[in-house]
């Protein structure tokens, strides 16, 4: 909103006495003030949350459930990255939603760009209808067929001697029920991507005789690779950060995701009754670390695919 | 074959353009294949086993009694559960509070954002920063700030005298939801003022210009050009974000459990499902939830195509 002030031309106009202070290099200092506090108070907001799991996770415990609180640690210890890292149960964790997340991102991906290929390449009958399923798909609520998928993953007859195998309680249960929400979002933004290439390059490839799918891989493909990356990363975060499916299809903690795993987190060796908070937080921090690094590194990109996801719907 | 990709052949192809239409159709369906077929099978597929299931008494463990068409024997005791209705009451309140504070202070935080200053860059990377984290993982990290003894809630209410005594802000049915509400709302502001942004990045300056040429005052420019041109994303960042609240699961489920008095809608479906192993009636409340959100949709989008007119 300032900007629209501080570009506006000096038209000859009567300038009363505020507007003339706000124009002195003092008033123009000042009006500013209020901004860098609305400006402070966003950047505290965001991310005083990830400083207190930070501290409290290079507490000890003893100073961790001890009043009055301390903002700071005053002897950092990393003993509670060290009980999270060695415990068995959090290994396991990470490995199990580093396979489901992914494996359903590469199944999104290459499924999806084929689709993409499709409707954003060719012309045919019935293609914006297949674009209006897709987009109707992403804002399905999962919920709505939780009980369907349970009873499926729990093994059922398909038809004849066909039987669908039973995956409950294992990564396929997710592999396979994840796709709902990361699959339609992919061929929404890659579709959008792919429609952004020029045609020419496509042209000359069929002109030396190249067949479609030759012309999807060795053309097409290398060209939206910047849209694969954005997508795939939105799918990656969002099965590292499903929990409804992920509660409801596991069963045995071997086989637990991070988010389970975070909030059935009990102390090693444990006290039943004091929450290990200290480890809990470290395990916070473990986990969101490389999420907010790959955000940081490639936040352009996602805002890119985000807004290409909503705001064009 | 080289007009493949453009969308008007050349004129003197059009001879060979039943042939190639032909094609692209054949090619295009071929490609499409897998994904309509995992579609189908994940999503539709299961959408029409739930609708059957709603009208069947389903038990997981069907060691009891077979499973039987009972018709709307499901839907009729779900119109007398006041459980589904405190659930459902819940959900839509949770979903009112999160929604209209998450746009409010997603718009200004847009505004301020979407001003010329020195770390604009920085800024929106943190503001992506809550959104890439696990809900899970914000709801533990809230859960231990607002824990009653040891919570850093409590202290600095106390420290700056808003708070006369500490409280139990989870275990308090009176401030059960206004915390679930806060960890919602820290979470998803910053992704809803990065989607206004990204709506007023495309608003053109000189309109702008041309209004302060004129004399407008910055209020009158927000109301007369800001608002009506930012509609569109507006309309679509508060469609997704209802559409979110209204399925909410995980925030609950973590600071809660099935507590009864704090539960949703997903949260009454998912245990009558998993915990109980009803599947015919957790069928039916899962497509009462559907329809829910449906109505919630027409609302939305018939509100915003007449005030378009």
């Amino acid at each position: 909103m300032s900007t629209a002030a501080e570009t506006t031309p000096a038209v000859a106009r009567p300038v009363s006495r505020s507007r003339a202070f706000r124009r002195s290099p003092a008033g123009r200092v000042l009006a500013k003030v209020p901004f860098w506090i609305l400006i402070l108070a966003i950047f505290v907001y965001a991310l005083f949350p990830f400083y207190w799991a930070l501290r409290s996770a290079f507490m000890p415990a003893t100073e961790l459930f001890n009043t009055p609180i301390k903002y700071f640690p005053t002897d950092p210890t990393l003993a509670n990255f060290r009980e999270v890292l060695s415990s068995n149960f959090f290994q396991r964790a990470l490995l199990n939603s580093t396979i489901v997340a992914g494996s359903v991102t590469l199944v999104s991906l290459a499924i999806g760009s084929l689709a993409a290929y499709a409707l954003g390449r060719f012309r045919f009958h019935g293609r914006t209808f297949v674009l209006y399923l897709m987009l109707s798909m992403t804002i399905f609520p999962q919920i709505a067929i939780l009980g369907a998928l349970y009873t499926m993953i729990s093994g059922f007859h398909i038809v004849w001697f066909i039987n669908f195998p039973k995956l409950y309680d294992t990564p396929w249960a997710l592999i396979f029920t994840y796709v709902i929400f990361t699959l339609p979002f992919t061929i929404w933004v890659l579709t959008s991507f792919m429609r952004g290439l020029p045609g020419d390059l496509e042209e000359a490839a069929y002109v030396d005789g190249a067949t479609p799918l030759q012309v999807f891989y060795k053309v097409l493909l290398p060209l939206i690779a910047p849209g694969l990356v954005t997508t795939g990363l939105l799918a990656f975060i969002a099965a590292w950060n499903e929990y409804l499916y992920a509660v409801s299809f596991i069963q045995s903690p071997s086989h637990y995701t991070v988010p389970v795993a975070i909030v059935s987190f009990t102390a090693k060796g444990g006290n039943a009754f004091q929450v290990p908070w200290g480890q809990i937080m470290a395990a916070t921090v473990v986990v969101t670390l490389p999420l907010i690094a790959a955000t940081l590194v490639l936040q352009r990109r996602i805002l890119a695919g985000l807004t290409a996801g909503a705001v064009k719907g | 074959m080289s007009t493949v990709a453009t969308p008007a052949p050349a004129p003197r192809r059009r001879r060979r353009r039943t042939g190639l239409q032909r094609r692209q159709t054949r090619i295009g369906w071929l490609l499409l294949l897998p994904a309509l077929a995992a579609v189908g099978f994940v999503a539709i597929y299961p959408l029409g086993k739930t609708v059957y299931e709603s009208f069947t008494n389903q038990e997981f463990l069907q060691g009891l009694e077979p499973t039987k068409w009972v018709g709307l024997d499901n839907y009729r005791t779900l119109w007398h559960d006041t459980v589904f209705r405190d659930a459902a009451w819940l959900t839509i309140k949770f979903t009112l509070i999160t929604v209209s504070f998450e746009f409010v202070l997603g718009l200004i935080i847009a505004l301020v954002v979407n001003s010329n200053f020195k770390g604009r860059g920085p800024m929106r990377a943190v503001m992506l920063v809550p959104w890439a984290i696990p809900t899970v993982v914000a709801a533990k990290m809230w859960q231990w700030m607002l824990d009653d003894v040891f919570g850093v809630v409590n202290d600095l209410g106390m420290k700056l005298h808003i708070l006369s005594h500490p409280y139990a802000w989870i275990s308090d049915p009176a401030t059960a939801l206004g915390s679930v509400c806060a960890v919602d709302i820290w979470k998803t502001t910053p992704f809803v003022a990065l989607l206004l942004l990204a709506g007023l990045q495309v608003i053109p300056r000189d309109l702008y210009e041309a209004a302060s040429v004129d004399g407008a005052s910055q209020l009158q420019q927000f109301w007369r050009i800001t608002l009506p041109l930012l509609r569109p994303a507006i309309a679509v960042t508060l469609i997704f974000r209802t559409l979110d609240a209204l399925r909410v699961f995980d925030v609950f489920s973590v600071f809660f459990g099935n507590r009864p008095d704090t539960q949703t809608m997903a949260i009454y479906a998912q245990s009558t499902i998993v915990g109980d192993g009803h599947v015919g009636y957790g069928a039916a409340i899962s497509v009462a939830i559907f329809l829910i959100i449906s109505v919630f949709v027409v609302i939305y989008m018939t509100f915003m195509r007449v005030t378009e007119e």
